[in-house]
């Protein structure tokens, strides 16, 4: 196994406007977060909303620059500042988006939907191009007849189905699902999460799989990266992270994972405030205010991700062994 | 076969329905749906048959008009419609000042009207969905200057505004329908700048984005085509406010010159006799009237057939 993406330092600050006069505030959505995703794997980013998932997948997908770091995708280096290779990296990674109704053109046809990659990116003459459409429809449970009709026709749980054939569309090797399932009914996540597996296992694809459902992610995931205020908490394999949480916002987070079976349901951990405001993140531990083991040094120094056991752990608290 | 499909071959899932028809083809179907809705209104069908009688006048103008529009004959000045004492057939619309026939002039000055509406709409609408395009895409700094623009000419009334225009380019048809489609326009940038902006947001945008979609491409094939729907109504509109405008013009004198059978002029022409002989004045007003009506209802009808323009999706 090697790893075919590799994020190192990856920041990404926004600068928002407060005013004519007022000096523009840099938002920070992800800091200095490195990690680095195996050929192969599905990685999941799990966290609350704002902690800078999506701005991730952004990013990994090259819709917007990283403000510092470098990111590795398949051997290519795409530094800040720097997007040379970009070009080339279009038909490595595609990206799956939440919503499936806004993710696609409502005029155009679902075969021109899916063509539109090929029709910029290869030198396929129309027939060709239908030809793999309709081989691809027919792969992701589709009708070949389908590629006529309008998104509008469509239910939810096929349209994220034509969103992941376009994806598919340029044989990419890794995929960015961003909460692929979440907009969708539970019966039909299910489907579109069993489809999704048999691609991977089909196509040998990489999945970063973006998501705030913890259930789905148990599901889906073989490794799982959890994210608080644009920094990862903790990186651990999904039997690690499930079994042994370790960061106390990972506790948190599984605690509040509603459980079918009441023998299986463990104590809720509450957590006590908000978010803090990414404008102006506490010092030390961004999650030191709403900490049950927080102490003076939590307060003042940040921890970094290190190793305990199978997973990676930025807390002073696991470090010191005080859970 | 992905194992969705093994399965549910295995249990017979659908077995039962019968393969639906391929629709006839989605662009009929979806022209059916807006005639459906387009036909709710009634205002806006009569408003269209109105319309496509004026399209049609205009059209075979040389065919039904009894005489030339310019012809003057000296025996029959001032002549009233035929139903008023003194009429004289065939001057069904009687005559004017000079003895030209009303009705035929009536009749040409349609082709005018359309003309202009024409010519005005197109001119307008493609230099405003252009520049709309391009600010609401690219933002910053042309987005500003542009949008500002915008406002100095939506600031000025529209009239004077083209009579300025008019005044330094010269009077006549031509100038003063430059003039106009100036004054137009800043709508058509306005909305088109609004809808892009919208639009650009939206996750299929992105997704073009990801697969390397140029910007060119991204403008016009990715995001035009869904900011179509209020430009259409306000083309429609805007057709209407053209002819007036141009009618306004012409009764100012700096629009269509004598002998042109321009509406407005015609008009401006029989401004001394509106005392003496009504119907001088009365038929051109009224032909104005009714095709500026007529084009607003259909305006409306395309309003409420296409405005909400997300029902469908």
């Amino acid at each position: 196994m090697n790893a075919i993406v590799t994020a190192r330092n990856l920041s990404q600050v926004y600068e928002v406007k407060r005013g004519l006069f007022a000096k523009p505030l840099g938002l920070k959505a992800v800091k200095e977060t490195s990690f680095s995703v195996e050929e192969g794997e599905t990685l999941a980013i799990v966290g609350e909303s704002g902690c800078g998932k999506s701005t991730l997948a952004r990013i990994l997908t090259m819709i917007e620059e990283p403000t510092e770091g470098e990111l590795e995708i398949d051997g290519k280096v795409i530094a800040a500042g720097r997007t040379g290779d970009v070009k080339s990296l279009r038909s490595t990674v595609q990206i799956v988006f939440q919503n499936p109704y806004g993710a696609l053109n409502p005029r155009q046809k679902v075969g021109a939907i899916i063509e539109e990659p090929l029709k910029i990116n290869s030198n396929l003459s129309r027939a060709e191009r239908r030809e793999k459409v309709k081989a691809l429809l027919a792969e992701v449970g589709l009708r070949p007849e389908h590629y006529d009709r309008y998104p509008h026709m469509f239910s939810g749980g096929q349209r994220q189905r034509i969103a992941i054939a376009r994806a598919l569309i340029l044989d990419p090797k890794i995929l960015v699902l961003d909460e692929p399932v979440s907009a969708l009914d539970v019966s039909i996540q299910a489907a579109v999460l069993n489809l999704l597996a048999d691609l991977q296992d089909r196509l040998n694809l990489t999945y970063v799989f973006i998501s705030h459902d913890l259930s789905v992610v148990k599901h889906v995931a073989d490794r799982v990266l959890v994210m608080y205020l644009g920094r990862p908490v903790e990186i651990a394999p999904k039997e690690a992270l499930y079994g042994e949480p370790k960061h106390p916002y990972t506790r948190a987070l599984l605690s509040a994972t509603p459980a079918t079976n009441p023998d299986e349901r463990g104590e809720r951990i509450r957590l006590t405030g908000e978010l803090p405001s990414p404008f102006d993140p506490p010092p030390g531990c961004s999650f030191n205010p709403r900490c049950p083991y927080a102490n003076d040094r939590c307060r003042a120094e940040r921890p970094l991700l290190k190793r305990h056991g199978a997973s990676e752990v930025a807390c002073f608290a696991v470090d010191e062994g005080r859970i | 076969m992905s194992h969705i499909e093994a399965q549910e071959a295995a249990e017979g899932v659908g077995s039962q329905i019968p393969d639906r028809k391929p629709e006839p083809s989605a662009r009929g179907r979806m022209l059916r749906e807006f005639w459906y809705y387009f036909s709710e209104n009634k205002g806006a069908v009569v408003g269209l048959w109105v319309f496509a009688a004026v399209v049609l006048i205009a059209i075979l103008a040389p065919v039904i008009a009894p005489f030339d529009p310019t012809a003057q004959n000296r025996d029959a000045l001032l002549i009233p419609p035929i139903w008023q004492e003194g009429g004289v057939w065939p001057y069904l619309l009687g005559t004017d000042a000079v003895g030209r026939d009303m009705l035929s002039r009536l009749i040409y000055g349609a082709r005018y009207s359309l003309f202009i509406g024409l010519v005005v709409v197109t001119l307008s609408v493609t230099v405003g969905i252009s520049i709309g395009l391009l600010a609401g895409y690219l933002r910053g700094w042309f987005d500003t200057v542009v949008m500002r623009v915008m406002d100095i000419i939506l600031a000025f009334p529209s009239l004077l505004l083209a009579l300025v225009l008019v005044a330094v380019l010269g009077p006549g048809l031509v100038n003063a329908m430059i003039a106009i489609a100036l004054v137009l326009q800043p709508h058509f940038v306005r909305l088109t700048r609004a809808s892009v902006m919208a639009e650009k947001q939206r996750d299929y945008v992105t997704a073009a984005r990801v697969v390397g979609a140029s910007p060119f491409r991204l403008m016009v094939v990715t995001i035009l085509p869904n900011c179509l729907g209020p430009l259409i109504v306000q083309a429609t509109l805007s057709f209407s406010s053209a002819i007036l405008d141009a009618a306004a013009l012409g009764f100012l004198g700096l629009g269509a010159q004598p002998p042109t059978p321009e509406w407005g002029t015609m008009l401006a022409d029989a401004q001394e006799f509106v005392l003496r002989a009504w119907w001088v004045v009365t038929f051109p007003g009224i032909a104005i009237l009714i095709t500026v009506l007529a084009i607003n209802l259909v305006g409306d009808g395309l309003r409420d057939a296409l405005d909400p323009k997300l029902k469908r999706s």
